[in-house]
């Protein structure tokens, strides 16, 4: 009998990591647990090394030193448990895929050989489709879809193969406050029906506070992950991005924090 | 040739059963479907411009190998897959990659000029590399096409989904374990060897119109990667068919016919294309994007 703790291992593990890029270090002493199923914001200024993080657990970049997990395993290449999805996604996808064949490449991608997308594959694929909304698009190419449209197809196609963890990278830049909202909410769902973990990157706290469970904040070049309740903070968030920033809490109980 | 040479031959059936001709078409179709089957991942991983100058980069190859009694071909494989290799590698981010294929390009032409200069033979050989001869494709030559085109479809029947994974979506391909950079030096080795072979039917100057236009009109009209692989093809071979008929029968070089016919199709592709996204949009099916 296994001991119950090994069942579900932690999403993301780093013990003492550090990261350097081209001989300068990214951020160094990395050191927290994420348990599974959380949603985790990653926040921190331009340039302190949020995109890289996401790199390591995809074990695109290896780190200088330390031990790094990804659902219990040293990151590498190829993980089908993980989902990704870049920053500015669908400025550099070729612009004349189906969103169909977009989200296909998820499962069949990867595949040597002339093979047709089996039936179990199509179904699969329009499961996706359908989780994030986009069935009504499927057929139209990626270029003539709005922002929000995209972003959907494209958490469509990180989600094809059922990872249990997803990475997506500034999921919410260039889209309006609505689709920020309805990305937020289907985040929230996906994590709530597949217990799938989600890291993302983000600039504003602001859409997101009410579905995060924690976040890792990048401050003076070393990556800490709180609890969300500890992390809006304003003292904190004033420190973390150098300009003076207030946490309001609304009437209702919802957080918003605030520059100035 | 004088302008009072062009004009309708009444002998044109009979020339289309001679010999070179049953070579042109035999090479012509080759081309077409080698051209049609690169040609979706030329569009896709937005490599026009590179195919374009590749295409010139085997101009010193094949006067290179005029000057020193080397088979065309041969001359041409060489300084194409070269030149390739060396776009990939000086090239690596796509804003330098356009630099660098301008630069190597330029470079290429140059040496082009060099060699046909000291080449004692006619200026006929010269004008072929530049402009293509269909009309002078030898048997020798179609069995080195069909090396080719069978190479190039063996390849792509491994690579094809990684490699449109690669050329469509690199970031989330590298993620998932693709060699990506393998892929793209593999693929200019394939368009290498697709350009070699368009290069003699219609000429490094209107190479484009082979490799690239019939399958970017295909593309207007379906992102289907199968259906315009083949819709691409359809055009190319359309192009080459139909061009050598008209050119035996009105008395006209092949590859100012084909040019031609491959133009008109890309016109009235796009033409049409507009027109249904204009009318969609009218009825609303098309959101704005913002």
């Amino acid at each position: 009998m296994r001991p119950e703790s090994d069942a579900a291992p932690n999403a993301v593990l780093l013990q003492g990591v550090s990261v350097a890029r081209g001989g300068r270090t990214v951020w160094s002493d990395g050191s927290f647990v994420i348990p599974p199923g959380a949603i985790v914001g990653v926040i921190g200024p331009n340039g302190s090394g949020k995109t890289t993080l996401l790199e390591v657990l995809l074990g695109l970049l290896p780190p200088e030193s330390g031990r790094v997990e990804v659902l219990g395993r040293t990151p590498s290449r190829g993980d089908a448990r993980i989902g990704y999805v870049p920053q500015n996604y669908a400025a550099t996808v070729g612009e004349a895929v189906r969103c169909r064949d977009l989200v296909a490449l998820g499962l069949s991608g990867t595949h040597w050989g002339v093979r047709r997308l089996d039936r179990e594959s199509r179904v699969r694929v329009d499961t996706a489709l359908e989780a994030v909304g986009a069935s009504t698009y499927a057929d139209r190419r990626m270029s003539r879809l709005s922002g929000g449209q995209q972003q959907r197809v494209a958490i469509a196609q990180a989600l094809v193969d059922d990872p249990e963890l997803l990475l997506l990278d500034e999921p919410l830049a260039n889209l309006d406050i609505r689709n920020q909202h309805e990305v937020v909410q289907l985040l929230r769902l996906l994590q709530v029906a597949r217990g799938v973990t989600i890291l993302l990157v983000a600039h504003d706290l602001n859409p997101l506070v009410s579905v995060l469970t924690g976040a890792i904040y990048l401050l003076d070049g070393h990556p800490h992950y709180g609890e969300i309740g500890s992390v809006v903070d304003a003292d904190l968030l004033t420190h973390l991005y150098g300009t003076p920033i207030k946490v309001v809490r609304t009437a209702q109980g919802d957080l918003f924090t605030r520059s100035g | 040739m004088t302008l009072a040479d062009v004009g309708y031959q009444s002998n044109w059936l009979d020339v289309l059963q001679a010999d070179f001709i049953q070579n042109a078409f035999i090479g012509g179709t080759l081309v077409a479907v080698a051209a049609g089957l690169i040609g979706y991942f030329v569009v896709i991983r937005r490599m026009a411009f590179a195919a374009h100058a590749l295409a010139h980069i085997g101009f010193p190859g094949a006067t290179g190998a005029i000057l020193i009694g080397a088979p065309v071909t041969l001359g041409l494989a060489v300084f194409c897959i070269a030149g390739g290799l060396a776009i990939g590698i000086l090239g690596k981010r796509i804003a330098a990659r356009e630099i660098a294929t301008g630069t190597i390009l330029a470079f290429a032409t140059g040496l082009g000029v060099l060699f046909s200069s000291l080449t004692t033979r006619s200026a006929n050989t010269v004008t072929n590399v530049l402009f293509g001869n269909l009309l002078a494709i030898s048997h020798d030559q179609i069995l080195v096409f069909l090396g080719f085109t069978i190479v190039l479809a063996l390849a792509l029947a491994v690579i094809a989904r990684p490699l449109t994974f690669a050329s469509i979506d690199p970031r989330v391909a590298e993620a998932k374990g693709i060699p990506v950079a393998l892929l793209g030096v593999a693929f200019t080795v394939l368009l290498a060897l697709v350009i070699t072979m368009a290069v003699q039917v219609v000429g490094t100057l209107l190479l484009f119109a082979l490799v690239v236009t019939p399958c970017a009109a295909a593309l207007a009209i379906t992102a289907r990667p199968i259906a315009t692989a083949a819709l691409g093809t359809a055009f190319g071979l359309v192009s080459v068919w139909l061009g050598l008929v008209l050119a035996v029968m009105f008395n006209l070089p092949p590859s100012f016919v084909i040019v031609t016919i491959s133009f008109v199709v890309w016109l009235a592709v796009l033409g049409l294309t507009r027109e249904s996204h204009r009318a969609a949009q009218g009825s609303g099916q098309i959101p704005a994007t913002g």
